[in-house]
């Protein structure tokens, strides 16, 4: 095990997404995604069992009876609070892209596809963005394809939309009513210039940028321990490269 | 299937299923009947479309690999953790086969509405992504109930010509076991025929044990079962057998290319004796 001083960048990541879920019903985490479903166990073992998990490919964590489509029925009727999102790309509108780059017809690069996002962006209150790698080829300004659009014109009907921005360097909050991100904290050893340097859209920036709070050690050693012994169900690679469980 | 009819091969079954078909598919963690996928590589299977409910990893990987795929349907290309299906990204690149992007629950709704017996089934969501630019099958109605303007989606019915899984469990009479995998129950409902490996036939008839039946198919929608035991490897069955990460991590590197996939799916599927 690291040392405790020694964070990994996905252990900092966990930590800042599992204070958004504090005090929430229900959380579902979708297909690949390691770092928010460590994160939604480390919340869920912190909430005294208040918290719910669904976490989509697990066997012990999963709610559910009435096959695939139950978490979409579930969301639809607001049953599900929170749930994450990455993208090939990310814009500086919350517009996702999981499909390609280029040419939809002929694409440069060919991604998995856009999995439920396209539906369940516009039905959860709090989506969860997050992208371990934070680079111009990442941050763009306008996504090559919306798999899921950040906002919707007004009288639409759009309970959900995106919350936060979590990547390797920073969180950003998301403005709904803009439709734009503004960055909340930046990670330990950086700085809000790398971020600006390393973001292809634009944001705002508060005249403070605090730092991103560190897991206190018990939590720290509750994600490493038993939290690490929970995800490795689903996530065996993960959890072993991470932790070595 | 009459209660005593005789189960079928595996052979068989890839016999019965048709070039040019349109076959719904379980995602790799939900019971893969594999078995029956180099069965249909043997037989050099044609223009097939595939429908991932909702996903699609393993058995469209080794489809597309060996030719035997049009059209792919799904709201993902992905093996987990082991990555992207290398060989139906390169085919989807391109542009040797169709891909017909989704998303999760419009795949859900439309077999759910080809289950109702209906031509269509509202969804919310999805207004503004460009899924509406490229699928112009879905198309955006003004909810008729509503009195103020309320756009929603409407995804066509998704009538598969087959269903194909694998299951743990059936009984003398037919019946399928599935446990929690309800997806299967959708798709059995959804398709025009509906195909079934299991690791094993029970002589009981679950229909008749409380417990069981409720996670039961009922023969009335099985067109054919064949015995596979470890049918689902390499992706696994759960609740029975986990996937083999380590084969899955040797094929997703050897397939690479497709002399890489031709000598993979040679060593290690084809040359196996078929049952």
């Amino acid at each position: 095990m690291r040392p405790a001083a020694a964070l990994s960048t996905p252990e900092i990541m966990i930590g800042t997404i599992a204070p958004m879920l504090a005090g929430l019903r229900h959380v579902a985490v979708g297909a690949s995604s390691p770092i928010p479903g460590s994160a939604a166990l480390l919340a869920r073992a912190l909430s005294g069992g208040r918290l719910r998990v669904s976490l989509l490919g697990s066997e012990q964590h999963n709610p559910f009876t009435d096959g695939g489509r139950e978490l979409f029925d579930c969301a639809a009727q607001g049953r599900v609070d929170a749930f994450f999102l990455s993208g090939g790309q990310i814009d500086g509108a919350g517009n996702i892209n999981l499909v390609s780059l280029g040419d939809y017809k002929s694409p440069k690069v060919r991604f998995p596809g856009n999995f439920g996002s396209s539906y369940l962006y516009h039905l959860i209150p709090r989506v969860i963005l997050f992208r371990e790698e934070h680079s111009p080829r990442t941050l763009v300004s306008k996504v090559d394809f919306v798999s899921a659009a950040g906002s919707s014109p007004e009288g639409e009907f759009r309970p959900g939309g995106p919350h936060a921005l979590v990547t390797g360097l920073c969180a950003f909050a998301y403005d709904r009513r803009r439709g734009a991100f503004q960055l909340a904290s930046v990670h330990p050893g950086v700085s809000p210039a790398d971020v600006r340097a390393a973001t292809g859209f634009d944001y705002s920036t508060p005249t403070d940028v605090p730092v991103t709070a560190a897991l206190p050690a018990d939590e720290l050693a509750l994600l490493r321990t038993r939290v690490a012994a929970e995800i490795a169900e689903t996530y065996p690679a993960f959890a072993k490269a991470q932790w070595g469980v | 299937m009459m209660p005593d009819a005789a189960p079928l091969t595996v052979t068989d079954i890839a016999a019965r299923i048709a070039d040019g078909a349109s076959i719904a598919l379980p995602p790799d963690y939900s019971g893969c009947a594999m078995t029956v996928v180099a069965a249909l590589i043997r037989r050099h299977a044609r223009n097939l479309q595939l429908i991932g409910v909702p996903s699609l990893g393993l058995q469209a990987d080794w489809l597309v690999g060996a030719g035997c795929v049009a059209i792919l349907e799904s709201a993902a290309l992905t093996l987990g953790e082991p990555g992207m299906p290398p060989r139906a990204i390169a085919a989807v690149k391109a542009g040797d086969i169709e891909m017909r992007d989704a998303t999760c629950p419009a795949i859900h709704a439309g077999l759910q509405a080809a289950e109702k017996g209906i031509p269509f089934m509202p969804l919310r969501g999805i207004l503004g992504s460009d899924l509406l630019k490229v699928r112009p099958d879905w198309q955006v109605i003004d909810n008729p109930l509503s009195t103020m303007r309320d756009p929603i989606v409407i995804i066509p019915a998704i009538r598969p010509d087959v269903a194909l899984f694998h299951a743990r469990h059936a009984d003398r009479n037919g019946n399928v076991w599935i446990g929690v995998r309800r997806e299967l129950m959708l798709m059995a409902h959804a398709a025009r025929e509906t195909y079934v490996t299991v690791e094993d036939i029970v002589d009981t008839d679950f229909l008749r044990d409380e417990d069981r039946a409720g996670s039961t198919i009922p023969a009335l929608y099985i067109s054919g079962i064949a015995k596979a035991a470890r049918g689902g490897d390499p992706v696994g069955l759960a609740g029975a057998y986990p996937a083999d990460h380590t084969v899955l991590a040797d094929y997703v590197r050897a397939a690479q290319t497709q002399a890489g996939f031709d000598d993979w799916m040679a060593a290690r599927v084809l040359e196996t004796v078929p049952a």
